[in-house]
């Protein structure tokens, strides 16, 4: 009770859409895996420093149920005061292109209102999460409130494990969309890679799941 | 907001008709309200009488299955949709519920579009509407591709789904690339023409309409036994005049005047008589292959397949006549043998087109080894590709130069064979992890170490590397290998009594009661994994058993038991019977998995008569048998 005031309190001085976004989650998630929302998303940043570097754009769809509406998406690119040289030659952002940009405040905002309670999903997530959260702190923000998936731990749970194959092993988007026979299509973008992070993501859910409707606690636990 | 994936989608769709007739900006807004859908191998789409979705559908990747539902309930395929093609038409013209089932032939990759933006797009463009409306009528995917064939002489192996008892009276669908020469023409370049693009026959032409052809026969008949010499023209031997239809004939047709000239080429001209342009030419070996029921024809075809997307296909068709096979209760060592030198051949083929893309020839001699199932020729279903590289010694300096070479070459290879239907190995046993593309010596070693030093987890792993066979390059290199196990193995006897722990790990099948034991828990709570439970347990008998002889070259299962009847006399009931379960284990299986188009290994009890359970039970005795035997043998009891 006391916390739960604690945090209204808290709650109270933060934004609008702060809040639209915090009172998402009184709701409590579906059980069944085919009824909840997804959000997979990619954040291009300048860099690898999260104290440092900015994100560059976000790109993100929705599953549910096997289904990624290509309309219902988010892509966002940001106005930039900092930037790295070094992280251009990969995505291929630099600044004054001809994206339409906005700030980071509006790109958060933005991006609450797209996600609301779904579960987020990115490859080797929580990269992602932090550089989102770096930027909510620096507008005085809490961290996100939701649920994680990170595809590249979920396909090392589909391996066979053993002493024979490096338990250790990172697998990259590419190795893993080779794998599914994914086309790789606008790489290094946001939206190209959180779509192909969709891909396989809807390829995991199945092969997790064997083919069965399972509750979400299922996929957790693997 | 910015939408670049929707352009992606729009760049695909306009590859293909109906949308390759719309221009850029009807495509993009079409892309926008794309729904991308995934479904998994064997779920429907939708079914026979299901209210009409609001949508209709182009396959991405993956393939569909279009079926009619027989009077008997059983669906029947009546036409495979794979990337490019459109299905789920009808509720762009009718308001009434499906006719047909779409299911997904494999794991699919479905693009949703929604008829309510599309339609005005299908109204005002009378090229699309048109399109979509003999697509619709004439139930077949693309109504330009009998044209086109015409056309552009295509020349794909195509695949007919049709139904067999009307399947004579359909028209010939291949009308096949044709080379022509000219009259002057020397034999040795009609013959060097002919075995550049693969062909059996070149038509021999003036001013555009054939007046004679030149087959292999005539070769065979005038060259090879040196009535005339190299440099005559084609014109001395061809036949003439040729046998002419026009584009409409059917395959009974073509069949009977086969027959009845005795010849095995016909000509297609613009009016069906020689005085007009030639248009094509359909040989006897299209019209067996359209049948898709001969093995034979599928091997020459698949000898003859320059792409990736073709073996795909023609793999899709040696599924097709196992279904068959299945169907008609064909002894299942028949089936498997056919069915494993088909992909054998498939395999073959695939390294063969990767050796000629590479920039260099191989550095030095090689041997491709498939291990597991296909190394066991139990492979009936698609399963995963289990394989490796072994390559002659090389001196150090240039070893891993060498290795290089070959990791580079089975990158390729397991590529291709993952498109074509053999999925990547979880465990990565394959020839393109370093640790499987070894040096001879390399080879012996890593026996060594795994005979002399393996844990249990280790063993587990190995065994499969006791079933190989060599596929492809220069059996010294494997039988060096062999002969090596087999020398290690003398003198390690604990080995043996390892692999003989591992063969005793899942017991026998069957509860105190005699009844079923099923999964507990899981996702697979209450369903039978026959390989588990009943294929594995006699593959790891028979692969130590025969280990223990030393028996060399014999990596199938029920062959390896029928040898081991030989080689003991006093066990030959129970060997025997080990033999008969292997096949009955591997033939419910296969059934299991072409009916749920699954890998065919859980089992729903449900699913089985009185009598098939009768039939497994029996099986599962055999296996307790033999491992009471193991036990006894091995005295495993120390170790276990």
């Amino acid at each position: 009770m006391i916390r739960k005031w604690f945090k209204n309190k808290e709650d109270e001085n933060l934004p609008g859409f702060w809040q639209n976004y915090a009172s998402c989650f009184e709701e409590k998630l579906p059980r069944k895996v085919s009824d909840i929302r997804f959000v997979v998303f990619d954040t291009e940043t300048t860099g690898f420093d999260f104290d440092e570097d900015r994100i560059l754009s976000i790109g993100a769809f929705r599953v549910e149920n096997n289904n990624i509406e290509i309309g219902d998406n988010f892509e966002v690119f940001l106005e930039q005061s900092h930037f790295n040289p070094e992280t251009v030659k990969i995505h291929g952002i630099i600044k004054n292109e001809r994206f339409e940009k906005i700030s980071e405040l509006e790109a958060l905002k933005g991006f609450l209102n797209y996600i609301q309670n779904s579960i987020l999903v990115a490859h080797h997530a929580g990269f992602d999460v932090k550089m989102v959260n770096k930027a909510l702190q620096r507008h005085g923000l809490p961290k996100l409130k939701n649920k994680v998936l990170d595809t590249a731990a979920l396909y090392s749970k589909t391996r066979i494990s053993s002493n024979l194959i490096d338990r250790e092993k990172t697998y990259s988007l590419d190795e893993i969309a080779e794998t599914y026979n994914i086309d790789l299509i606008e790489r290094h973008t946001a939206a190209g890679d959180a779509y192909i992070t969709a891909l396989i993501f809807m390829k995991l859910l199945n092969r997790l799941s064997n083919g069965k409707d399972v509750a979400l606690k299922n996929i957790y636990r693997v | 907001m910015t939408n670049s994936i929707a352009i992606r989608i729009a760049d695909f769709l306009g590859k293909y008709p109906p949308f390759s007739l719309l221009d850029d900006v009807q495509l993009n807004s079409i892309a926008q309200e794309v729904r991308v859908s995934y479904f998994e191998q064997g779920k429907a789409i939708f079914l026979k009488d299901e209210k009409v979705h609001d949508l209709f559908y182009i396959v991405h990747k993956g393939a569909v299955d279009l079926q009619k539902v027989k009077e008997n309930g059983e669906p029947e395929t009546i036409d495979k949709c794979d990337e490019g093609d459109v299905f789920g038409l009808r509720p762009l013209f009718a308001k009434e519920n499906y006719q047909i089932n779409a299911i997904t032939d494999e794991e699919s990759i479905v693009y949703a579009i929604p008829i309510e933006h599309f339609k005005p797009l299908a109204t005002s463009n009378a090229n699309v509407g048109n399109f979509l409306i003999e697509s619709f009528a004439s139930n077949t995917r693309n109504p330009y591709s009998s044209e086109h064939r015409g056309k552009l002489f295509d020349d794909q192996d195509e695949i007919s789904f049709k139904q067999e008892a009307l399947f004579d009276l359909q028209p010939v669908a291949v009308v096949k690339k044709m080379i022509t020469v000219s009259k002057d023409t020397s034999l040795k370049k009609a013959a060097t023409l002919m075995s550049k693009k693969r062909v059996g026959s070149v038509i021999v032409v003036e001013d555009k309409k054939p007046v004679g052809i030149v087959t292999d026969v005539d070769f065979r008949e005038y060259v090879g036994t040196g009535i005339f010499g190299i440099e005559t023209p084609v014109e001395k031997v061809m036949t003439s005049p040729v046998i002419c239809y026009s584009k409409g004939i059917t395959l009974a047709q073509a069949q009977l005047t086969m027959m009845k000239h005795k010849i095995n080429h016909i000509c297609i001209t613009k009016d069906g008589t020689p005085n007009t342009k030639v248009k094509g030419i359909v040989s006897e070996h299209d019209i067996m292959v359209s049948q898709g029921n001969n093995p034979s024809v599928l091997m020459k075809a698949i000898n003859r397949a320059s792409s990736t997307p073709k073996l795909n296909r023609i793999q899709s068709k040696v599924l097709y006549l196992l279904e068959g096979y299945m169907k008609n209760n064909i002894p299942v060592t028949h089936v498997s043998k056919i069915i494993f030198e088909l992909n054998d051949a498939t395999i073959k083929r695939t390294i063969v087109r990767c050796i000629d893309k590479m920039d260099a020839p191989p550095p030095c001699n090689f041997a491709w080894m498939s291990l597991g199932s296909q190394g066991r020729k139990e492979q009936l279903l698609h399963t995963d590709q289990d394989n490796a590289i072994v390559f002659e010694d090389v001196p150090e300096d240039k070893l891993e130069e060498t290795r290089a070479y070959f990791l580079k070459l089975a990158k390729r290879v397991t590529k291709r064979l993952n498109i074509i239907g053999f999925e990547f190995c979880p465990a990565e046993m394959m020839a393109r992890n370093p640790k499987y593309c070894l040096s001879l010596s390399e080879w012996k070693q890593q026996f060594t170490t795994w005979i002399t030093s393996s844990g249990m987890d280790d063993i587990l792993l190995c065994q499969i590397f006791f079933d190989f066979d060599i596929t492809y390059g220069d059996v010294k290199l494997t039988n060096a290998i062999s002969d090596h196990i087999f020398k290690t193995l003398k003198e390690n006897k604990l080995f043996l009594n390892r692999l003989a722990v591992q063969a005793l790990r899942n017991p026998s099948p069957l509860g105190f009661f005699r009844q079923f034991l099923v999964e507990e828990g899981g996702e697979k709570k209450d369903l039978f994994d026959i390989k588990k439970r009943g294929i594995m347990p006699l593959t790891d008998a028979a692969r130590l058993l025969i280990l223990e002889h030393r028996v060399k070259n014999i990596s199938n299962t029920a062959e390896r038991f029928e040898k081991l009847a030989q080689l003991e006399p006093n066990n030959k009931e129970l060997y025997l019977a080990c033999a008969y379960s292997s096949k009955v284990l591997l033939k419910f299986r296969t059934r299991q998995g072409l009916k749920y188009k699954s890998n065919g290994r859980f089992i729903n009890l449900e699913d089985l008569s009185k009598e098939d359970k009768v039939k497994l039970k029996r099986c599962f005795k055999t296996i307790k048998e033999v491992q009471e035997l193991i036990k006894i043998r091995f005295e495993t009891a120390y170790h276990s």
